[in-house]
């Protein structure tokens, strides 16, 4: 169970995509959802959006950003490798219709995230303009995926290496101003989530974000993932992870990610040291 | 007075309270053959047994005593097999002095047999010393069996079922079985290898188990009536932590009991950074709440190095729901319980990171609907408790995930299932339910006693019909 049967790296290495074997998830999940993964009996258990799913072979896709000791361990793996556990899907699904003019933004492996709800958005009859944005070209990731799942796509990098000189969020003003926008859904790094309901907020454009707190169980167990949205406590593995971008407490978020900063490095660095040793 | 009462109670061997506050290994070490000859000997072997009628599980208590002291452990195991499928759980988790130990005549002029200690000496005999041999299982039904969620309910319906003929599948949300038994309760109160050895007599019985599986995600209940099983049987527990809802409830460092002890037990993050899975180490660590949850957590938090370990309780100690033994053994690690003290505010830095908290001094009132005495607060008592580490244990709820996909099945006002007190019938045909999802959190031997009723009921129902 749980085989690797498709691996592909991106963004120069630091970024992964592994399909996996999970036919009872593929058969269930929607855009939106995450799956739990955990890569040995040592393992932590890490949640990750799906970044695809194919119900005829019975596959998910993740694609995440290598940035500890549990995602430097899921690096490794290769193509016949299996995951020991994978959990899912969890999560509330993407609420899909059609509203009109949809701007789909992504950060980072956000991009990731957004592809399957960029696709059913358009699928539901949306006019879809998607912005993706990347420090510079050789981080951007899923080009050619996301100009197929929208009508109009828009490339940003910070360096200016390719497509537009700078932030998506500028991209997405600009989008906006050009009137008629109904739905913004923003999936990336904290602070470009934040940037981005800010602005939208300001146009008074409803907005969806995408979080990715710490958890444990993923089934609304723990309380480790519990964000602030509009004033009120919510669990993101149950209660999300979409959210109304308007509403939550980024501020918090941010603070609350870095719960383990400590631990992750020390035993991230601890990992690299014996690998690269071996 | 009998010249038997005058033999005192064997002690139970227990690791020194400065030792074993800093280790994960088991507090009490167990009887040898001798103290449980001694101890079986105390049992007046009642004609009309107390103990027996305390059990909610209806275990032969004089039937397997009497069988350690004429030193037949196979017949004792075998015995206690016959009605309870996990005894070495139950003797070491089970609140025996409020069942069977509390209903035992010896105990009305001493101490009563320790009858938990004994089913405890049996299970370990049997892992250590036993034949391996299996109890009879009957022939096939060809009748299919769903068992959601692997706690000491559900283990115990597919312990009853499987020697019924039955073929039963448990289905678990979590990577390991065991429920509560492996992610809440701490390897010092219930070493996890002995949860995987309970779980292994049943897999050896026949039963299926498959982890990662959330029904209500990644199959619904209706989706198992289509995959050809006969029942289901919902055993999912309370899993919903309740937390205080005062401000700076978010601050880093504040975890609910779930979270702490899911680390810490399931994940074994006390072995960081040997596991992956890191668990906050507090210096000075409060725990809110008294229940047995409580306890569980701040002795965790004492065994991972912490220099102060704090129970905060807004009512008295006479109040505190935890088993007496629980708060001794937490006191003799040198856990300060702070009784009528209710924190009003969490305090932290511009980190986001708890420093502290705020709290009110409470006096007890008159009695609440729950017929103790309500704490009161007194004005002006505020005062603040120095912390980097809360862990809240004031309870948990109903986790919704499985319920409200499952629309046809009739929750009561607080989310749990209604199922029928006897037979643990769901309004859901077909579906039984029983445990922490129908009571509200409880105890384990509870739990496992709506498992046995609830067995016999999708029994009959298997050969006679709803």
């Amino acid at each position: 169970m749980f085989k690797i049967v498709r691996r592909e790296e991106m963004a120069e290495g630091t970024v992964i995509l592994n399909e996996i074997e999970a036919p009872l998830i593929a058969q269930k999940a929607k855009p939106g959802q995450f799956v739990i993964l955990k890569a040995n009996e040592e393992g932590e258990r890490i949640p990750l959006t799906m970044a695809d799913t194919d119900t005829e072979k019975g596959t998910i896709t993740i694609i995440y950003m290598v940035v500890g000791k549990s995602t430097a361990i899921f690096k490794d793996l290769t193509v016949g490798d299996i995951y020991q556990d994978v959990i899912g899907p969890l999560g509330k699904a993407t609420h899909i219709e059609k509203v009109g003019k949809v701007v789909c933004v992504g950060g980072g492996t956000g991009v990731a995230v957004l592809h399957p709800i960029t696709r059913a958005l358009k699928e539901a009859g949306n006019d879809v303009t998607c912005i993706i944005g990347a420090r510079n070209k050789d981080l951007l990731i899923l080009e050619k995926e996301m100009d197929a799942a929208s009508h109009d796509l828009r490339v940003c990098t910070d360096d200016g290496s390719y497509g537009h000189h700078g932030f998506v969020t500028e991209v997405m003003q600009a989008v906006i101003e050009a009137g008629d926008v109904k739905l913004v859904v923003g999936i990336g790094p904290v602070p470009m989530m934040k940037a981005l309901s800010g602005i939208t907020k300001k146009y008074d454009v409803p907005t969806m974000v995408s979080l990715n707190p710490i958890m444990v169980d993923g089934t609304g167990m723990c309380g480790g993932c519990r964000v602030t949205v509009g004033g009120e406590t919510k669990f993101a593995c149950v209660d999300g992870p979409e959210f109304d971008g308007h509403k939550v407490d980024y501020d918090e978020l941010m603070l609350r990610l870095q719960a383990y900063l400590a631990e992750e490095r020390r035993c991230h660095e601890d990992y690299c040291t014996i690998r690269d040793a071996q | 007075m009998a010249k038997k009462n005058a033999v005192p109670r064997v002690a139970m061997p227990e690791q020194e309270p400065q030792v074993r506050a800093r280790n994960f290994l088991e507090v009490p070490t167990g009887y040898t053959v001798k103290m449980a000859q001694e101890e079986a000997a105390r049992c007046l072997q009642c004609r009309k047994p107390g103990c027996v009628a305390g059990c909610p599980v209806e275990v032969d208590i004089p039937g397997f005593i009497n069988l350690i002291t004429e030193g037949d452990f196979t017949g004792a195991i075998r015995d206690l097999w016959g009605k309870n499928a996990l005894p070495a759980v139950c003797g070491r988790v089970c609140p025996q002095e409020i069942q069977c130990e509390g209903l035992c005549i010896v105990g009305k002029k001493g101490e009563p047999v320790a009858v938990g200690n004994l089913e405890r000496f049996c299970a370990d005999w049997e892992r250590e010393n036993g034949t391996g041999e299996l109890p009879p299982v009957q022939p096939s039904t060809g009748k299919k069996v769903a068992v959601v969620g692997s706690g000491p309910s559900g283990l115990t319906v597919a312990g009853d079922l499987i020697v019924k003929g039955h073929d039963v599948t448990i289905l678990e949300a979590f990577h390991k079985p065991g429920g509560v038994l492996v992610y809440g309760i701490p390897e010092f109160r219930l070493p996890k290898a002995i949860v995987a050895q309970e779980v292994n007599f049943l897999e050896r019985l026949g039963v299926k188990v498959e982890c990662n599986a959330v029904v209500g995600r990644t199959v619904s209940i209706d989706e198992l009536f289509e995959q050809g099983y006969d029942a289901v049987y919902v055993g999912v527990g309370a899993g919903l932590p309740r937390f205080m809802n005062i401000p700076g409830e978010n601050y880093v460092g504040i975890l609910s009991a779930n979270e702490y002890l899911t680390r810490a037990n399931l994940m074994k993050a006390y072995e960081f950074p040997k596991v992956d899975t890191p668990i906050p180490l507090g210096k000075k660590v409060v725990v809110l709440g008294a229940g047995n949850v409580a306890m569980d957590a701040a002795r965790t938090a004492m065994r991972l190095g912490a220099e102060e370990v704090k129970i905060v309780y807004r009512r008295s100690r006479d109040e505190m729901p935890a088993r007496v033994a629980e708060i001794h053994h937490a006191e003799e690690e040198g856990i300060e319980l702070f009784l009528l003290t209710n924190p009003t505010k969490y305090l932290g830095n511009e980190k986001g990171r708890l420093t502290g908290m705020v709290c009110l001094q409470m006096e007890l009132g008159e009695p609440d609907e729950s017929g103790r005495r309500s704490p009161v607060p007194i004005e002006g008592s505020e005062f603040e408790i120095e912390c980097d580490l809360c862990v809240v244990a004031v309870g948990s709820g109903a986790n919704p995930l499985l319920t409200s996909e499952t629309p046809d099945m009739q929750l009561n006002q607080w989310g749990y299932v209604i199922a029928e007190p006897e037979t643990g019938k769901t309004t859901k045909r077909g579906v039984w339910a029983g445990g922490d999802i129908v009571t509200g959190a409880a105890t384990v031997i509870l739990a496992m006693g709506a498992g046995r009723e609830a067995a016999n009921s999708i029994d009959k129902f298997l050969e006679l019909g709803w």
